[in-house]
């Protein structure tokens, strides 16, 4: 079928474009039906109902739904199976003697995975914010082989999560490469995971590994938008590297720099899979996130706790969307810059 | 060779050299390092034998120490290098070992049996890829079926996204339609809303639909995607509307429109966008663990974590598994690098 069209197309795509061309003839005999019968500009929203009724039942029906359940009681999975409990849910989520303390808190889960995750986000930006930058300013310098360079530390953001945190947990076992390292040097063994401090130091670090090339990425794109002539103005007044990096770079790379710091702080805050894979949340609640509480809470309890689970999502959603809007403030300044 | 010793050699301007520039080679070297390194030892361990996984300080190399099959004795007996009294070394097969002293016989004379105090026998090794880790997965597990819901995910999931997106982002570039405006705020919005705070209601939505522990559960919820709708549609602005007028003159209906012409002409689009679903669908992991619990729906990820709880030990099968998992990514790194890295500088989405 493909090939009786000469324009189509070599690689990736291809592999898919034979099915698809059956399928599009198929459907091309009730569309054209259609168009007959509503006309030709009609056909716009003919063309959107797939994706919309995806959006609608997959995406903006469950942000309704989740309100529910966050309101409602019980154990039942249908709304209308469960009793009307009100704000219940959420004054059970927020009943803490102080929320700083989450051994105060009647669900303290909840409150260790919020201090978690805000240990871990803080850290986490900070280092990746860091090390993409250097990354980029690296990988922007006159340097041989930046493509193979920029791949290399691209790399691991191609990789599954599942992968990532297997990867270092063989690294980090207790009769792992780094612990041979460590006692080949006359020190002794650590157990990284099973340490609350390590714990959470690797879960950082993995995490940073995992990521930095995507956001290096976005730096390195930004630094290749600074005209030329202005590092060339700076070199014939010979002035210093280090001043060209505060006075020119960094001010012009600002915008890309808060898109990355808000995108990095929008995944952070939802981490979940390399640290559930990694840590499982241990030691004790050492790691666990609040994703991880929500998906404990509603899928793999015992007692299924569908309704405590949606008021967290509901108050992570809120988050989130806080920090989205500081995201579109961003960039709308990018595009005003 | 050659690479290290041009990367060596490259200076800034030709005579003169910034300490900077030694510096930046040197933080890329480490990366190199750091960034690949993890990967490889993993792949290089999952070639090692149980015993050899289990030894520490770990060798770098799959090495395993080499047997021999004697006349009169079942087993292959293990080889080693014994220093004999008188100096001289000998390989010999080691029978059994009583405390410090070990039962050895010559392989090629195993009628006499040679006793061996264990501190003069060396243990003679050989380069040995243990490929039976990765051949009794496939036989003893249901890693083949975990490999086939993935692909299968992969590939349903990548055509229904393609077509359903593309048919989106054609109607946003090409028509003037009261509402459109509204739809396209309903596309960022989705954006804001991922899966981690709508996992209980999707669940439930996919419980209504009689889907839960089918792979369509995975596959359906992600199909639309707002990145795929506002990368295609990006594109098709930029595609000559003459070209669109020119075939409605033509009698050619608004489906062959976008079929036959627009289609073929977001190619580019589309194979970013394919790529990028591949890999979201191939990882894909908090959704499918929420909603696949029978072991037989399970795809690759959640087989992989299912495995790591149950199989502590046995780490040789779950290297090897994993390198599996890793292999078509690896493979679309190598040949399809190029197109992701442009693709998220040009869209900074992921």
């Amino acid at each position: 079928m493909a090939s009786a069209e000469p324009a189509a197309p070599r690689g990736a795509a291809h592999f898919f474009a034979a099915p698809l061309s059956l399928l599009m003839r198929l459907v091309d005999w009730p569309m054209s039906a259609l168009q007959r019968l509503i006309g030709e500009r009609q056909m716009a929203y003919a063309f959107l109902l797939p994706n919309i009724v995806f959006f609608g039942l997959f995406v903006f029906l469950p942000l309704i739904i989740n309100v529910v359940f966050s309101v409602t009681g019980g154990t039942a999975l249908f709304p209308s199976q469960r009793p009307f409990v009100g704000g219940e849910q959420y004054a059970y989520l927020f009943d803490c003697g102080s929320f700083l303390d989450p051994n105060s808190c009647r669900e303290d889960h909840f409150w260790r995975g919020v201090s978690n995750t805000a240990r871990f986000t803080v850290f986490q930006v900070t280092a990746m914010v860091l090390f993409s930058l250097v990354t980029a300013v690296v990988l922007n310098m006159r340097i041989r082989a930046r493509g193979f360079f920029r791949a290399v530390y691209f790399f691991p953001v191609l990789l599954s999560p599942v992968v990532v945190a297997l990867t270092w947990k063989w690294i980090l076992q207790r009769d792992g490469l780094l612990n041979a390292g460590i006692t080949s040097l006359g020190g002794e063994r650590i157990l990284f995971l099973v340490d609350p401090s390590w714990a959470m130091f690797w879960i950082v670090f993995v995490s940073v590994w995992a990521h930095m090339g995507f956001y290096t990425l976005i730096l390195l794109a930004g630094l290749q938008a600074i005209p030329a002539d202005l590092y060339e103005a700076a070199e014939m007044d010979a002035t210093p590297r280090w001043r060209v990096f505060w006075r020119i770079t960094l001010p012009l790379l600002w915008p890309n720099m808060i898109v990355v710091i808000v995108l990095a702080l929008i995944k952070g805050v939802q981490t979940f899979d390399e640290v559930f894979v990694l840590t499982g949340g241990g030691p004790g609640t050492a790691t666990l996130m609040v994703v991880h509480y929500i998906y404990e809470t509603a899928f793999s309890n015992q007692v299924q706790n569908f309704g405590l689970a949606a008021a967290a999502s509901v108050v992570l959603g809120v988050v989130l969307f806080a920090l989205t809007l500081a995201q579109l403030a961003a960039s709308n300044r990018k595009g005003a810059a | 060779m050659s690479l290290v010793t041009k990367l060596a050699t490259a200076r800034r301007k030709p005579g003169r050299w910034h300490w900077t520039d030694v510096a930046a080679y040197a933080y890329l070297a480490l990366g190199v390092v750091l960034m690949f390194g993890p990967v490889l030892w993993l792949a290089m361990s999952s070639f090692k034998t149980q015993a050899g996984l289990l030894e520490f300080p770990p060798s770098l190399l799959p090495m395993s120490q080499q047997e021999v099959v004697v006349a009169g004795h079942a087993q292959p007996l293990p080889l080693f290098e014994v220093t004999m009294p008188d100096g001289s070394t000998r390989v010999l097969a080691q029978v059994r070992r009583i405390g410090i002293q070990a039962q050895m016989v010559d392989p090629a004379n195993p009628a006499e049996v040679i006793r061996v105090a264990i501190d003069k026998r060396t243990p003679v090794r050989e380069f040995k890829l243990a490929t039976e880790n990765y051949t009794e997965p496939l036989e003893r597990f249901a890693f083949t079926r975990f490999l086939w819901n993935s692909v299968f995910v992969t590939v349903v999931a990548t055509i229904i996204t393609l077509i359903i997106n593309s048919m989106a982002a054609y109607a946003l570039s090409i028509y003037e339609f009261r509402g459109k405006n509204t739809v396209m705020l309903m596309v960022i919005g989705t954006l804001m809303i991922p899966i981690t705070i709508i996992l209980v209601p999707v669940y439930l939505v996919v419980t209504e639909l009689g889907l839960v522990n089918s792979l369509w559960a995975v596959i359906l919820p992600g199909a639309a995607t707002p990145t795929g709708v506002f990368l295609l549609r990006q594109y098709m602005l930029t595609l000559p509307r003459d070209l669109i007028e020119a075939a409605r003159m033509d009698k050619a209906s608004e489906w062959q429109i976008y079929w036959r012409i627009v289609m073929p002409l977001a190619m580019p689009a589309l194979a970013v966008l394919a790529i990028f679903s591949v890999m979201w669908r191939w990882n894909e992991f908090l959704w499918p663990l929420a909603v696949l619990t029978k072991t037989e729906s399970y795809t690759l990820q959640i087989g992989l974590n299912a495995f790591q709880g149950e199989l502590q030990t046995q780490w040789h099968y779950l290297l090897a598994m994993t390198v599996v998992t890793l292999l078509p990514v690896a493979l679309v790194f190598v040949f399809l690098q190029r197109f992701i890295t442009t693709g998220i500088a040009n869209t900074g989405m992921k």
